[in-house]
C-alpha cells in the first residue's frame, strides 16, 4: 500500500492510524516562523466513527488504508450475519450486526446500499439516501387531517420508527430520508 | 498599504533598498526549506532563492548604509496552508542605533497607523509570562516529566514521541498549539524575551543569558513578524551556521552553502541595530478580514 506524507493529507484520504483505518477530514499546516512545522489533522476512525485530532511533524507519513466504497445489493439476514452482493462480480460479503449498526433499520431485501470494504471485508454499511418502506404499525388517522398537522409515530417493516403526517395509514409505503430519519412522501404502488 | 508603508519610512528617513533574490548562499536554519535553481553560463552553478533578504541587508548595514527597509518577495519551500504560500511578500527593516524596545515601539506605531483603529492598545508580554499563563510550565527550564504530564492532560500525548528530550521542539509545539492561539485577541500582541534556544539570529540578552533579544508580533493568534536585536559577533554567527548545517546533515536535509559574505561583513563590523521582518500578505489578510492567504494573493501557488 502507498505511503502518504503530511503534505499529501487531503480530505477523504484513507490512512492507517494506530492499526485502524481512518479518513482524513481536515489538515491544517502550522508553523512558527523560526521553528518546526506541524500538521494538525482531524481524522475519523472508520471503525468506531470517532473523530480525533492528532498532530504530526510535517513530513511524517502514514500508510494508506485499503478502503473502498462499493455499491451492493442487500440480500438477506441469516440471524448472525447480513449478506450483500456485488452485482457486477456476483461476489458476496457478510457483515455482522456491529458492522451494520443502525443501518439495519433501513435495509430491505433487494435494496441497494454502499458497503465500505477494508482489506476486502465489510467495515461499514451506508443505506441509500432515500428508501421506500412499508408502515406496519401506526394509529389510524382521523377524518379531516391534513399534512399541516402535527404527526404521529409509525413503525416500518425494518423496525425503524419515523414521524409521519396524521393522514398516512398502516399498510402504506412511504419514502424516508435515511440521513435525517424523516418522512418525505407516500409512494403510490 | 504598500504606499502607506513607504510614506511611513520616508518620514523617518529610512532608505528603501533592493537586494538580490538569487544568491550563492542561503539561510542555514533547519526549519526553512529553500528553492534552488541553476545558473547556466560558463559552468553551471547552483543558486538559491532567498528565504529572506536578511543577509544581503546586513551586508549593506555593515557597509555603512544607515537604516534601511525593503519590500520584496521571499521563498520558502514546502509551505502551503491557510497562512502559508511558498512565495510571499515581506517587509524587512533595520534601524541603526535602535535596541529591541525602540523597535517594538516603532512596530506598534506602524501597525496602528496602517490598521485605522484595528490595532489600538497593543499588548506586550514576555514569552515566559504567557507560556506560564497557558501551560503552567517554565519555558526556560526544561523538565521532560512536567512537559509530558501537560501534554497528556491536553490529550496531545503524541508530542512525547516526537519531541522527546528536545527542549526547542517542545517549545515550538506547546507554543504553537497551547499559547499562540490565545495571543492578541482583536489587538496586536508583542511577545519578547524568547528562550535562548530559540534565538535564531538574535543576540543573547546581556543580563539574562537564558533569554534572547527577540520578539514576535501576533494578531488573533496569527504570527505577523519576527524582530531581533541583531547578532553582530561574526564568530558566534559562524558557530550558529556550523551548528545548523550539522543539524541539517543529521536530519538528512538538503545541503546549504553558508554565507561567507555575511561573515566577512560581520567581521568588518555591523553597527548596533535592531531589525524585523513582517509578512505583508498576512497583514493584508487581517486588514481585509480575509480567511485564507489565497484570498489576498492574485494567484496562489495552486494557480500560479
Amino acid at each position: 500500500m502507498a505511503v502518504y506524507s503530511t503534505n499529501e493529507f487531503r480530505s477523504g484520504l484513507k490512512v492507517m492510524l494506530d492499526n485502524d483505518p481512518c479518513a482524513i477530514i481536515e489538515n491544517e499546516f502550522v508553523k512558527p516562523g523560526k521553528g518546526q512545522a506541524f500538521n494538525r489533522v482531524k481524522i475519523r476512525n472508520l471503525k468506531t466513527g470517532r473523530v480525533i485530532e492528532r498532530t504530526f511533524k510535517s513530513g511524517e507519513s502514514l500508510e494508506g488504508a485499503d478502503v473502498v466504497d462499493m455499491e451492493m445489493q442487500y440480500l438477506y439476514n441469516d440471524g448472525d450475519y447480513r449478506h450483500f452482493m456485488n452485482q457486477e462480480t456476483f461476489e458476496q460479503y457478510q457483515a455482522d450486526a456491529k458492522t451494520v449498526g443502525d443501518t439495519a433499520l433501513w435495509l430491505k431485501d433487494q435494496d441497494m446500499c454502499t458497503v465500505t470494504l477494508w482489506n476486502d471485508s465489510p467495515l461499514a454499511v451506508t443505506p441509500a439516501n432515500f428508501v421506500e418502506l412499508e408502515i406496519v404499525e401506526t394509529d389510524p388517522g382521523v377524518r379531516g387531517d391534513t399534512s399541516g398537522g402535527g404527526g404521529k409515530p409509525a413503525k416500518l417493516s425494518t423496525g425503524a420508527v419515523v414521524r409521519v403526517p396524521l393522514f398516512v395509514a398502516q399498510g402504506e409505503i412511504i419514502k424516508v430520508d435515511t440521513r435525517t430519519a424523516e418522512y418525505i412522501s407516500r409512494v403510490k404502488e | 498599504m504598500l504606499q502607506r508603508i513607504r510614506v511611513f519610512f520616508a518620514q523617518r528617513n529610512v532608505l528603501e533598498v533592493e537586494t538580490p533574490l538569487l544568491s550563492h548562499a542561503c539561510g542555514t536554519e533547519p526549519q526553512l526549506a529553500f528553492f534552488t535553481t541553476t545558473f547556466e553560463f560558463s559552468t553551471s552553478e547552483k543558486l538559491f532563492l532567498q528565504t529572506s533578504p536578511e543577509f544581503a541587508m546586513k551586508r549593506l548595514l555593515a557597509a555603512g548604509s544607515g537604516s534601511i527597509y525593503q519590500i520584496c518577495k521571499a521563498f520558502r519551500n514546502s509551505e502551503v496552508g491557510r497562512f502559508h504560500n511558498p512565495e510571499f511578500t515581506m517587509l524587512e527593516w533595520y534601524r541603526v542605533g535602535f535596541d529591541l524596545n525602540d523597535l517594538m515601539n516603532e512596530v506598534e506605531t506602524l501597525f496602528v497607523e496602517l490598521s485605522e483603529g484595528k490595532f489600538n492598545a497593543p499588548q506586550r508580554k514576555s514569552y515566559v509570562q504567557v507560556f506560564a499563563q497557558y501551560t503552567d510550565l517554565n519555558a526556560l527550564e526544561f523538565s521532560f516529566d512536567a512537559y509530558s504530564d501537560f501534554a497528556i492532560k491536553q490529550e496531545m500525548s503524541e508530542a512525547i514521541t516526537f519531541c522527546e528530550h528536545n527542549h526547542a521542539l517542545w517549545l515550538d509545539y506547546l507554543f504553537s498549539f497551547c499559547v499562540q492561539p490565545n495571543l492578541g485577541k482583536n489587538t496586536l500582541c508583542l511577545i519578547y524575551g524568547y528562550p535562548a534556544c530559540q534565538s535564531a539570529l538574535a543576540r543573547i540578552n546581556a543580563e539574562n543569558s537564558l533569554v534572547a533579544d527577540r520578539f514576535e508580533v501576533f494578531f488573533n493568534g496569527v504570527e505577523l513578524g519576527n524582530g531581533f536585536y541583531e547578532l553582530k559577533d561574526s564568530e558566534e554567527q559562524n558557530r550558529r551556521f556550523e551548528a545548523e548545517i550539522h543539524t541539517r546533515k543529521t536530519q538528512h536535509l538538503a545541503n546549504v552553502v553558508k554565507d561567507e559574505h555575511l561573515l566577512s561583513a560581520l567581521k568588518s563590523g555591523l553597527p548596533d541595530c535592531a531589525g524585523i521582518a513582517i509578512g505583508l500578505d498576512r497583514l493584508l489578510m487581517i486588514l481585509t478580514n480575509a480567511d485564507r492567504i489565497s484570498d489576498v494573493l492574485s494567484f496562489d501557488i495552486e494557480r500560479a
